[in-house]
């Protein structure tokens, strides 16, 4: 260690911050600002980003204790729509519970739930167009199902099976499809933040219509490509919806290591003059109204928002991970802002929309679906159960045409298999 | 210098060709891709109303306006990511990163979004960008102003990595790059855009003037990628070049009276592995030529691929001429620079063997 040698000057000290809860501790969150449903103001889309700055430090929050949805923030949303989200919320979780299990099981390699941030995904997407085009990160599992994606499709993908259109050459659960306007998962950090702001920016130089939403983790806001994308959105007024969703955790490392001791995540905005929204994310009613908000704003050309979904990861951040090594067990049963689907089944029943009974009943029917297209998938086969590809679909689409030296290679891989004196993989199927 | 023999260009509307020098080459290119195609976009630091630092996009943008030539913020991650997003829209973007130095933010955006996208999504989201990027040395530039980072992109699967040595050429891959659906990484060697170099820093320069492949259709025509050239036929040795190597090579093959074969490879990856080997199996020698750092450069590769396919053929154990694995100096550039003394050296070696 080097030295100090003016001793008369005050010591230096480096601050490491430490979450407040560790395992074995009682998780009390009191200290947690929760300000009251309806309190936040909502300005006019066209408002200068400068005029609500409170709204990055405050918190958007839609439905109260009670289950009423009051303030201005409070959509107006039919009860037919709301049963929908809250069908796609339970979707989503019985989904998760079921491939979560199925890794247990050893079908597939790896999974990874959204238990506890279900409105993130569900509500936002279904303030969007269909064609909107989305850049997720690996926990927005909710955007395929609130889109009415096939369940099967989406379990092909995480069994790399045959029926998988991503022929195996993904990690399960890095979801890509065109059609859905969802753009292919990286696994990389926030490296589809700036290709959001691409996105949107080539929609807009084109005289389109549509507009783009991307998602990053809080952690995932320290990485450079957040910075830059901010930066773009902001010098081009890019028509885009920039998602932080601050669920407390990444992996083990707690809010505190992206900057949340300082200030918030929605006070990114403020510095690149960005719209910033920080909002109670296990609000479905709030995740919708923020995000028709920005994106109203986004298709009248006024530019780019940031929105904090202030969540909870109420589970592991993947089947890999065992979050009891590092955080306190009850933090998920004693977080301030509840459970989402709860939540919104509460406001339902508030409203004189919904009852216990159809909620149990429509558990059942769901887990029963979500069990049918299980089976369904698994028909095309799980991982490990052989090869589901043929052999030489390593090779494709490294380019769109196949140079020398990848057929070189095809044709050595080949051998190797002739070798080995019996087949890798499956013929059937097909390319 | 001997003379230049062209692989034959894809041209049917190429039209009248003018003198240019490699700069106007390449402000050609885009142009006439802008032309032909509404999706093409030029994008980076300066290029938009300025016109580049090197002028590359000089009057672009008053030609086809600030929503498809347009200056970005000081971020490279960001440049490219964005024209990802951009490609993935359906534009054809042409991100300049202003020096290959600065190369180096983008390197996530170019190495696990760029080059591996159609790969990820079975092919349904691609990135056809075209990364334009002088690069290499020979012009007082320092550490950040002279790298020739080539190597680590060719490491890399999934993208193309092309480097021109003449206005022509510079106009016709660039062109088939910008058509190419593949992310393409153009370095264009910034120490010939004015003129060829011989090598002798301390001489005169020399500009494109009177040169053949300084004389470039003005309109469209592309080199197909993949496909090297000949520039100098002969029968003793082979050396394998790019950029402004080749001319620093040629001019010293000349010097010495050696008959050697010169092939300017153009392409990197794919590269011209047919070309290589018919030569050098005609030769029996190789030698191979580039600015970047030796160990484990493009010239390691070469070497590879030419012992494993041309044992038996060679005459002497394959010669690589390269920069030294410093940082690039900047007074001591000319003792850094593979120029006509070291690279004499090397043939003489590689003839007495």
């Amino acid at each position: 260690m080097t030295g100090d040698t003016h001793a008369n000057r005050p010591k230096l000290t480096l601050h490491v911050p430490e979450p407040k809860f560790r395992p074995g501790d009682k998780a009390d969150f009191s200290d947690v600002e929760v300000p009251p449903a309806g309190a936040a103001r909502r300005p006019e889309h066209g408002d200068a980003a400068a005029s609500f700055h409170e709204l990055a430090y405050g918190m958007v929050r839609v439905l109260d204790d009670a289950g009423r949805a009051v303030g201005p923030w409070a959509p107006r949303l039919s009860p037919d729509r709301l049963r929908q989200m809250l069908r796609y919320m339970v979707t989503l979780r019985a989904f998760d519970e079921r491939m979560f299990r199925a890794q247990r099981q050893g079908k597939t390699s790896f999974y990874m739930k959204a238990t506890g941030e279900e409105a993130v995904a569900v509500a936002a997407t279904m303030a969007l167009q269909r064609d909107d085009m989305t850049f997720p990160s690996y926990r927005q599992q909710g955007i395929l199902i609130a889109r009415d994606w096939s369940l099967v499709d989406m379990m092909n993908q995480i069994y790399s099976n045959r029926g998988d259109r991503l022929q195996g050459k993904q990690l399960p659960i890095m979801y890509s499809t065109k059609e859905g306007a969802f753009f292919s998962i990286s696994g990389n950090l926030a490296t589809q933040y700036p290709q959001a702001v691409g996105w949107a920016m080539a929609s807009a130089a084109k005289g389109d219509s549509r507009i783009a939403a991307v998602w990053c983790g809080e952690g995932s806001t320290a990485e450079g490509d957040f910075h830059s994308a901010c930066t773009f959105a902001s010098v081009y007024r890019a028509p885009v919806i920039l998602n932080v969703v601050n669920n407390q955790w990444a992996i083990s490392s707690f809010s505190g290591f992206a900057g949340a001791e300082a200030t918030t995540f929605a006070a990114r905005a403020v510095g690149y003059g960005i719209a910033g929204l920080r909002i109670d994310g296990n609000d479905a009613l709030a995740v919708y109204a923020a995000t028709e908000w920005a994106a109203e704003r986004a298709r009248t050309n006024q530019g780019p928002t940031l929105i904090e979904h202030f969540t909870y990861r109420a589970e592991g951040h993947s089947t890999s991970d065992d979050p009891s090594q590092y955080r306190s067990a009850d933090e998920a049963s004693e977080w301030p802002l509840g459970d989402p689907v709860r939540r919104l089944r509460d406001h339902l029943i508030a409203i004189g929309e919904w009852d216990d009974e159809r909620h149990k009943a429509q558990d059942l029917e769901i887990a029963e679906m979500v069990k049918k297209a299980q089976k369904e998938a698994e028909a095309n086969g799980i991982l490990g159960h052989g090869l589901h590809q043929p052999l030489d679909t390593l090779f494709e689409g490294v380019f769109e045409e196949m140079p020398w030296h990848l057929r070189e290679q095809q044709a050595q891989m080949l051998a190797e298999e002739a070798e080995s004196g019996r087949p890798w993989a499956r013929k059937e199927g097909g390319r | 210098m001997s003379e230049m023999i062209e692989a034959p260009a894809i041209a049917d509307e190429a039209g009248a060709s003018v003198q240019m020098n490699m700069i106007q080459a390449i402000n050609s290119a885009m142009d006439v891709m802008m032309a032909r195609d509404a999706d093409v976009v030029v994008m980076g630091e300066d290029v938009g109303y300025f016109g580049g630092v090197f002028r590359a996009t000089a009057g672009l943008q008053k030609k086809f306006g600030k929503t498809r030539v347009f200056d970005t913020p000081i971020t490279e991650c960001g440049i490219i990511g964005v024209a990802v997003g951009m490609g993935a829209y359906g534009l054809r973007p042409v991100p300049e990163i202003q020096f290959a130095d600065y190369i180096y933010p983008a390197l996530d955006q170019l190495v696990s979004e760029a080059a591996r996208l159609r790969y990820r999504s079975a092919g349904e989201f691609t990135a056809p960008i075209t990364v334009r990027s002088p690069f290499g040395g020979g012009i007082f530039g320092g550490q950040t102003h002279s790298q020739s980072p080539e190597g680590i992109f060719t490491h890399v699967s999934g993208i193309k990595t092309v480097i021109p040595a003449t206005p022509y050429d510079a106009k016709g891959l660039l062109i088939a790059a910008i058509e190419d659906n593949d992310p393409v990484l153009f370095f264009e060697p910034k120490r010939i855009y004015n003129g060829p170099f011989d090598g002798q820093w301390d001489g005169p320069a020399k500009s494109w003037a009177g040169h053949k492949a300084a004389q470039v259709p003005e309109g469209y025509y592309r080199i197909p990628l993949g496909k090297a050239s000949i520039v100098r036929e002969g029968g003793d040795v082979t050396i394998l070049a790019y950029g402004t190597m080749v001319h620093v090579a040629l001019a010293v093959v000349e010097a010495a009276g050696v008959d050697a074969e010169v092939i300017d490879l153009r392409t990197l990856v794919p590269l011209d592995i047919e070309t290589i080997e018919a030569s050098v199996k005609k030769t029996g020698r190789c030698m191979i030529v580039h600015e970047a750092t030796r160990t484990a450069g493009f010239g390691a590769e070469l070497s590879a691929l030419v012992q494993e396919r041309c044992f038996h053929h060679l005459e002497a154990p394959i010669e690589r001429v390269t920069g030294f694995d410093t940082p690039y100096p900047h007074s001591l550039e000319w003792a850094y620079f593979p120029g006509p003394v070291r690279i004499g050296m090397a043939l003489k070696k590689i003839m007495k063997d």
